[in-house]
C-alpha cells in the first residue's frame, strides 16, 4: 500500500507492506539517518520518533499507522539552522559519546520537558527508562536535561 | 598540572557532538546501494555436532532467494583472525565443512532480495546434525577423558610450541602460560599465614546499542569495498584478503562512526562471510545482526576463574603468591592466547611480590568464542587481586589501606616478569583517591612515596 506522511516537515510518499515497521521503512526504504536500529523489540530507544508529537518506538509501530500523520526525528528539531534548546544542552554538556542513542534520548527529553518543565530526579530517571546508553554517559545526559529544566 | 600541559588535564570536545545531536552522524546501517541484497545465517541449534547433510532445495525455491553460500563457496576456508600479528592459531572456518562447535555458529548463508526473504530462506534450509557431547565447563574441559574439541588433542592452548605463529615451532611447550620468579615454595614455608581465594567472573556481552552491520560491495577488477562496524579495519582487510585469496591492496575497508564497540568490534567476526557472499553474487550485500545474534553469537568477555594463594608475614608483607587462571576461549582461538598472557602477567596487581608462580590456561569449550573487552585480561585479574588483598588484610587484622601502601610497587623494584619498575605511582594515586573519598589516612601513610 502507498502511504503519505510528513517526515521532519517534508512530504513523503512511499510503498509499504502491511507488515513493515516504521523503522524498516525509515531506514531501509527512505534511508533516514537520524533513527537507529538497536534491538527491534522496543527495549533500547535508539529508534524513537515523535508521531504527531507523541513519543513512539518506530520498531514497534507499523508503517501504515503514520499515513496522514507527522513524524519527527531529531533531525527535524532545529529551526532555520538554529538548534533547539535541548540539542544545545546536549552539546554544551557533552551528553553524547558514540551518539547512537542520542536521537532517542533527545526526543525523550523534549517530550518530558514539554509535559513537566521541572522534573524531579525520579521523574527524570523514569522518563529515560526506555532509552539505553551503553557508553554509560547517563550523568551528562541527565545534566543536559536538568540544565534546560532550570532555564 | 594545567600549568605544565595544554592538553593533559583539559577537557576536549567530542568532534562528532554536533552531528550526534542533529542525527547527522553516519553509521554503517545508513549505507545502501542499488541492487543490494541481504544476508541471514542458518545457525547451529546445538553446541557440538557433526554436519550430516545440508538441504537447501526448499530455500532455493523461495522467490527472492538469490544464492545459498556454504563452505565450498569459500576460496580459503580459514579465519586467520590475528595470526598475522602472532595471535593464533587460525582454527576457525569461515563456514564449517563437517562440524559445529558452538550453538549459533553460522552453517550457511542465505542471500536474498531483502532481509525478511533471507530470514525466511534460512528457516527453509534443512540441516541434519549428529549431536555430540559438548564441553561447557573449563574444569571439565581440562580433565583427562573430556571430549577433545581442538585439532591438537587437548582443550588448552599450548604455549611455547609455536602454534600461535609467534614462537619457534617444534618445541613441546606447556598447556599454560607460566610466570615464575624467586622461590615460591620457600616463601610459603616461611609464611605466618596462607590465605586462599577463588574468583569467578562470568562472560560479559559488550552489547553496544548498534549491532554488527556490514555492507560488502564488489568493484571491477576483483576489488571489494567493505563498510563495516569495526574497531580494527586492518584486521578485516587482512582476513578477507586471505579468505578470498586476493591481494590486500584490492580491498578497501571503510569504518564509519561506530555506535559502541567496547572491544566487541575488534575481531573480524562476520565481514569475511559478507565478503564471500558479495563476491559469489557479484552484487552489494548487507548483513545486519539482530539483538539476539549480538548476545548469542558475537564475542563476549571471557568467563574467567582465578585461584590465588598468598603467603603472608605477620608484619603485613606478601612473601609469595601462587595463582591458577582459567580463561574460557570458547570454541575457537580468536585473541584468547594473548588475553591469557596479559592476565597472567598481571596476577601480582600493582604490588611487589618477590616470589611468584602463576599458571594461565587458555581453555577451549563449546561456547561462543570470547575475545577482547575493555581492559582485556586485566579487568578480570584486578577484580580477583583486589578482593584477595581485602581477604589478606582481614586475615592479618590490619587496615586494607595500610596493607596496600605497604605492598605497593615502588620505583626501583622488579616486577614478576623481570621488568624494572620506573613508573610506579600507586601510593600517590591512593592518597588522591582517599582524599576524594573523604578517607583520612594516618600520617605515616601520607608520608610514604613511590620513591623510597
Amino acid at each position: 500500500m502507498r502511504i503519505r506522511f510528513k517526515l521532519d516537515g517534508q512530504d513523503v510518499e512511499v510503498d509499504v507492506k502491511h507488515t513493515d515497521t516504521l523503522l524498516k521503512v525509515l531506514k531501509d526504504k527512505i534511508g533516514v539517518g537520524s533513527v537507529n536500529f538497536g534491538c527491534g523489540e522496543g527495549s533500547c530507544g535508539a529508534c524513537m520518533v515523535l508521531i504527531n508529537g507523541r513519543l513512539r518506538y518506530s520498531c514497534l509501530t507499523l508503517a501504515g499507522y503514520v499515513d496522514g500523520k507527522e513524524v519527527t526525528t531529531v533531525a527535524g528539531l532545529a529551526r532555520d539552522g538554529e538548534l533547539s534548546e535541548i540539542q544545545k544542552a546536549f552539546l554544551e554538556n557533552d551528553a553524547a559519546q558514540c551518539g547512537y542513542c542520542t536521537p532517542g534520548m533527545i526526543l525523550t527529553a523534549k517530550v518530558l520537558l514539554e509535559k513537566n518543565p521541572t522534573p524531579s530526579d525520579e521523574e527524570l530517571f523514569d522518563a529515560l527508562a526506555g532509552n539505553l546508553c551503553r557508553c554509560t554517559g547517563y550523568i551528562p545526559i541527565i545534566n543536559a536535561i536538568k540544565s534546560v529544566a532550570k532555564r | 598540572m594545567s600549568s605544565q600541559f595544554s592538553v593533559v588535564g583539559s577537557p576536549v570536545k567530542n568532534v562528532q557532538l554536533l552531528s550526534h545531536v542533529t542525527g547527522a552522524t553516519q553509521y554503517v546501517d545508513e549505507i545502501s546501494f542499488p541492487g543490494m541484497l541481504w544476508v541471514k545465517a542458518v545457525r547451529s541449534p546445538v553446541a557440538r555436532g557433526r554436519i550430516k547433510k545440508i538441504d537447501t532445495s526448499k530455500a532455493e525455491k523461495l522467490p527472492g532467494v538469490v544464492r545459498i553460500i556454504t563452505a565450498k563457496d569459500v576460496p580459503n576456508n580459514i579465519h586467520v583472525n590475528m595470526a598475522g600479528i602472532g595471535i593464533g592459531p587460525p582454527d576457525e572456518p569461515v563456514l564449517p565443512e563437517s562440524e559445529v562447535n558452538y550453538k549459533g555458529e553460522a552453517i550457511c548463508l542465505v542471500v536474498a532480495k531483502d532481509e525478511e526473504t533471507a530470514a525466511k530462506g534460512a528457516q527453509l534450509v534443512e540441516v541434519e546434525i549428529e549431536e555430540l557431547p559438548p564441553v561447557l565447563d573449563m574444569e571439565e574441559a581440562l580433565k583427562p577423558g573430556a571430549p577433545v574439541i581442538t585439532k591438537w588433542g587437548i582443550n588448552a592452548f599450548i604455549y611455547g610450541s609455536g602454534m600461535d605463529g609467534a614462537t619457534r615451532p617444534g618445541r613441546p611447550g606447556r598447556p599454560f602460560f607460566l610466570v615464575k620468579r624467586g622461590d615460591v615454595e620457600a616463601a610459603f614455608k616461611r609464611a605466618d599465614y596462607v590465605v586462599e581465594g577463588s574468583y569467578l567472573i562470568p562472560p560479559i556481552e559488550h552489547a553496544p546499542i548498534e549491532p554488527h552491520v556490514c555492507v560488502a560491495k564488489p568493484e571491477p577488477g576483483q576489488r571489494l569495498t567493505i563498510y563495516t562496524t569495526t574497531q580494527a579495519p586492518y584486521f578485516v582487510r587482512d582476513n578477507v584478503a586471505t579468505i578470498l585469496k586476493i591481494p590486500a591492496s584490492n580491498i578497501r575497508v571503510v569504518a564509519p562512526a561506530v555506535g559502541g564497540g567496547f572491544g566487541g568490534k575488534v575481531d573480524p567476526e562476520f565481514e569475511m562471510q559478507v565478503a564471500v557472499a558479495a563476491m559469489c553474487v557479484g552484487r552489494p550485500v548487507k548483513w545486519r545482526w539482530t539483538r539476539e545474534e549480538e548476545f548469542t553469537v558475537s564475542t563476549t568477555r571471557p568467563a574467567v576463574k582465578i585461584e590465588i594463594q598468598d603467603a603472608l608475614s605477620s608484619d603485613g608483607l606478601i612473601l609469595g603468591r601462587k595463582a591458577r587462571l582459567l580463561h574460557d576461549s570458547g570454541a575457537y582461538t580468536r585473541t584468547s592466547p594473548y588475553g591469557v598472557i596479559k592476565a597472567t602477567v598481571n596476577l601480582s596487581g600493582p604490588y611487589q611480590i618477590p616470589n611468584v608462580y602463576y599458571e594461565g590456561y587458555c581453555v577451549y569449550t563449546n561456547r561462543q568464542p570470547s575475545s577482547a573487552m575493555r581492559g582485556y585480561g586485566v579487568f578480570e585479574v584486578s577484580y580477583a587481586v583486589e578482593l584477595q588483598i581485602e581477604r589478606d588484610a582481614r586475615k592479618l587484622g590490619i587496615d586494607s589501606w595500610e596493607f596496600r601502601f605497604k605492598n605497593a610497587y615502588k620505583n626501583g623494584q622488579v616486577s614478576a616478569t623481570g621488568r624494572l619498575i620506573d613508573d610506579a605511582y600507586l601510593i600517590e594515586v591512593m592518597k588522591e583517591a582517599a582524599a576524594l573519598a573523604g578517607v583520612s589516612l594516618p600520617s605515616h601513610l601520607l608520608q610514604m612515596s613511590s620513591w623510597g
